[in-house]
């Protein structure tokens, strides 16, 4: 209030001063002077009345500052009646659990069991990707009838204020096998400026799926291109490194040094590292109902006498292997209340090696192949838990220069682009149950199109395990 | 190496960024970003993870969700589990020690108000049961104030330049808030004692503050969808109790409040939940306006 006041002053004296100095510096006649004093008589009455405005102001003023006053006193009360409204009696702290236990890890174990009914009988002729060189590890759908699938059991915790843990085994279905160890890790929780750091055993974090645990996929078994170039998922011990940019939009880098225990790369042996994974991410919201991600991976690896069958071995590779990956995926989901949602993914896979091939452990020529893969897949949900999907998949033969290949000496490498059509549709009662029906239509091998119907079940007991995007 | 020398660079370039002068703010939830924003005034910059029409416990670890905590100076969670799908992953892919579990930066607002509903036993055969009691802690607006008082002393904390501007808003806040409070308990007061159903146990701490009664969910078990015959066996159950509404929140699905209220004869009271439930829905404030007044008038 004061402020305006001394402002209105300095203008009213701004405004007369250069009326009242040439008024008396000038000799003027009496007519002018007569002018000038009615002038200033009447910038007189003016000011008079403009200090009685003011006045007037700051009378007003200091009343509304008392009443200011009052009402303070006013706050004052409803303060503390607020101060009461919140005073109630702190949350009691839950009791510790026994002290024996209280730092175990959080469990987590997932179970899943399936019945495959299968036109062609993978024990009569084993199923195979023709045209490509086979990957050893799980193609394929399993054997006739019902089986456990893959169960999983996990377990995590915090180590220390830097480190946190976790340990996966996979209980293979067959008999007599021991569990395989899918993650070991350790994994920094306490690194700066967007950086984490893992060692140990685990998922590599190239493309899209290859990162998830193959139980939070939405079909039953790994798109074909996963199934060529890296034998269903591609694990393995090393170190990975990341780093997320301070931006608004998601941006992060991923690099990684690991053995090469498995396709497409081999254990060599060698101090150092031959096999590195480069990989980087992109992503973002549309609007408030749309999200989105985007990456490119780069692996480079040096296979030493890779083999196509561990027990007969008809011919084996050696080269320097390079992939390529793209992917993407999109999601949708409206703001209202029906659950619906969508989600539409792809991934494209390119490999290209240049090495020799050795046949029947006779013969070495050299040997250079440029193959790829992708495949595209959508689900969409139409009520809270039903889903239906769609994904067909594809492999691209491209080309393999090769003496013997050329020849014909090795069938599983005569030109062929196997592809497949999958429709699946599930519910989810809960968010730890999932039941899934899935008919595949399947052409991995050149003369053999196999109808495949997979009924699967996977649940999830113990701790709430967190999903990946 | 091409590689290696880009992300060299872009360490460098992102330690010689200067901080940025707000204070970051993430919260999970929209209430609490209202909170969060009357409490920081202009000394805080906040984003929320989910709208007020999203389903907070389906939300997923979206990149733009990692990005956002990758910055963050402070998360506000609701915790008491409501985030376990998805808030542990966008922690750990942030790379943000700031906001990890335990540090000043991260908040949880489900520790400072008394929690109801905490289960005797733990069983998911009970539905998606929360160990630590029911999380939807923000429909009764004294909880508001409890976090308020709690989340101005941590900003305070984290930004001690502006601990007396945090003290003095929120003292701002509390004042016109326990104004508010007063007029709506004077509203509702008719409500008091009525019974009512409700879709999905989302208003527990709001009926408790009113005073009024659930006498049954339209979910079988929390997180569970009710079944036809589900919903009949309600209807039966509370037919001639004189039940005054059924109340579901605005990002619930409309058909078995709707179902239900055909069958039983029963107004539906459709409540915004929290802030953005409802256009009208724009701040704290009009959010318990709009819930009071369509309590009153479902």
């Amino acid at each position: 209030m004061q402020n305006p006041t001394i402002s209105g002053l300095a203008a009213a004296i701004a405004l007369a001063s250069p009326f009242v100095v040439p008024g008396v510096a000038a000799a003027a006649s009496d007519a002018d002077l007569k002018l000038l004093r009615a002038e200033i008589a009447q910038m007189k009455s003016n000011y008079e009345q403009q200090i009685a405005a003011l006045e007037r102001r700051l009378n007003a003023a200091e009343a509304t500052a008392q009443k200011a006053e009052v009402s303070a006193q006013k706050a004052e009360t409803t303060a503390s009646r607020a101060e009461q409204i919140a005073a109630v009696p702190p949350v009691k702290q839950p009791a510790p659990p026994p002290a024996a236990n209280a730092f175990n890890p959080a469990i987590s174990l997932v179970l899943s069991g399936m019945y495959t009914h299968l036109q062609n009988d993978p024990n009569k002729t084993p199923y195979r990707i023709d045209g490509f060189a086979p990957s050893l590890g799980e193609i394929g759908p399993p054997s006739r009838g019902f089986n456990i699938g893959e169960s999983e059991l996990s377990l995590e915790a915090s180590i220390d204020p830097m480190w946190s843990g976790r340990l996966t085994l996979a209980l293979p279905p067959e008999n007599g096998e021991s569990p395989e160890i899918e993650e070991a890790f350790i994994r920094s929780s306490s690194l700066p400026n967007g950086f984490g750091l893992t060692a140990g055993r685990f998922l590599s974090g190239v493309g899209y799926l290859n990162s998830q645990h193959a139980h939070t996929w939405d079909f039953s078994d790994a798109p074909l291109p996963y199934q060529a170039f890296f034998g269903g998922q591609l694990i393995d011990d090393g170190l990975q490194l990341k780093w997320l940019a301070p931006s608004d939009i998601y941006f992060s880098l991923g690099a990684e040094a690991i053995n090469g225990m498995s396709f497409p790369s081999t254990n060599n042996g060698k101090n150092g590292v031959e096999t590195a994974a480069f990989f980087a991410n992109v992503g973002g919201d549309i609007g408030n109902t749309q999200s989105w991600r985007a990456g490119a991976s780069y692996l480079t690896t040096k296979p030493r006498d890779r083999v196509d069958d561990p027990d007969i071995a008809s011919y084996a590779i050696s080269a320097r292997t390079k992939m390529l990956i793209g992917d993407f995926v999109y999601k949708w989901k409206p703001e209202d209340s029906s659950g619906a949602s969508l989600k539409l993914q792809g991934e494209y896979m390119r490999r290209h090696e240049n090495g020799d091939l050795n046949y029947l452990a006779g013969t070495t020529n050299s040997y250079d192949s440029t193959q790829s893969g992708w495949y595209l897949q959508s689900v969409y949900q139409f009520l809270p838990a039903w889903r239906v999907g769609y994904r067909y998949d594809r492999l691209d033969y491209g080309h393999i220069d090769n003496v013997d290949v050329a020849a014909g000496n090795i069938p599983g490498l005569n030109p062929y682009n196997p592809s497949r059509n999958t429709v699946m549709f599930d519910w989810s009662p809960s968010e730890f149950s999932r039941f899934r029906v899935q008919f595949a239509r399947d052409k991995a091998r050149n003369d053999i199109t196999d109808n495949q119907v997979w009924l699967h079940y996977i649940v999830n007991l113990g701790a709430h395990g967190a999903h990946k995007y | 190496m091409k590689i290696l020398f880009t992300l060299a660079a872009m360490v460098l370039t992102a330690t010689a960024v200067p901080a940025n002068a707000a204070l970051n703010i993430l919260a999970t939830v929209p209430e609490w970003a209202a909170l969060a924003q009357e409490i920081g005034g202009d000394k805080v910059k906040v984003s929320s993870a989910t709208t007020g029409m999203q389903d907070p416990h389906r939300i997923e670890a979206r990149p733009s969700l990692v990005a956002r905590a990758r910055n963050a100076d402070l998360l506000i969670s609701t915790g008491a589990e409501l985030e376990v799908g998805w808030l542990p992953v966008v922690l750990r892919e942030s790379g943000n020690p700031r906001i990890q579990p335990g540090q000043p930066g991260n908040f949880e607002a489900a520790q400072y108000v008394t929690m109801l509903e905490v289960p005797t036993r733990l069983d998911r055969a009970d539905g998606d049961v929360h160990a630590a009691g029911n999380p939807h802690i923000q429909t009764d607006p004294r909880n508001i104030l409890r976090v308020g008082q709690a989340l101005s002393k941590r900003l305070g904390e984290i930004d001690t330049a502006n601990a007396a501007a945090y003290q003095a808003n929120l003292a701002r806040f509390a004042e016109r808030w326990t104004v508010a409070i007063a007029r709506w308990e004077k509203t509702a007061a008719p409500l008091r004692g009525a019974l009512v159903v409700v879709q999905h146990a989302s208003f527990t701490y709001l009926l408790n503050w009113l005073g009024m009664k659930q006498i049954a969910t339209l979910e079988p078990k929390p997180g569970v969808e009710p079944s036809a015959a589900y919903l009949s066996d309600v209807v039966a159950k509370t037919s001639g109790r004189g039940v005054k509404m059924v109340i579901r929140a605005a990002y619930n699905s409309p058909r078995p409040a709707e179902w239900f209220s055909r069958e039983a004869n029963v107004p539906i009271a459709v409540l915004p939940f929290t802030v953005g439930g409802d256009e009208k829905a724009t701040d704290l404030f009009s959010t318990f306006d709009l819930t009071i007044s369509r309590l009153v008038q479902p």
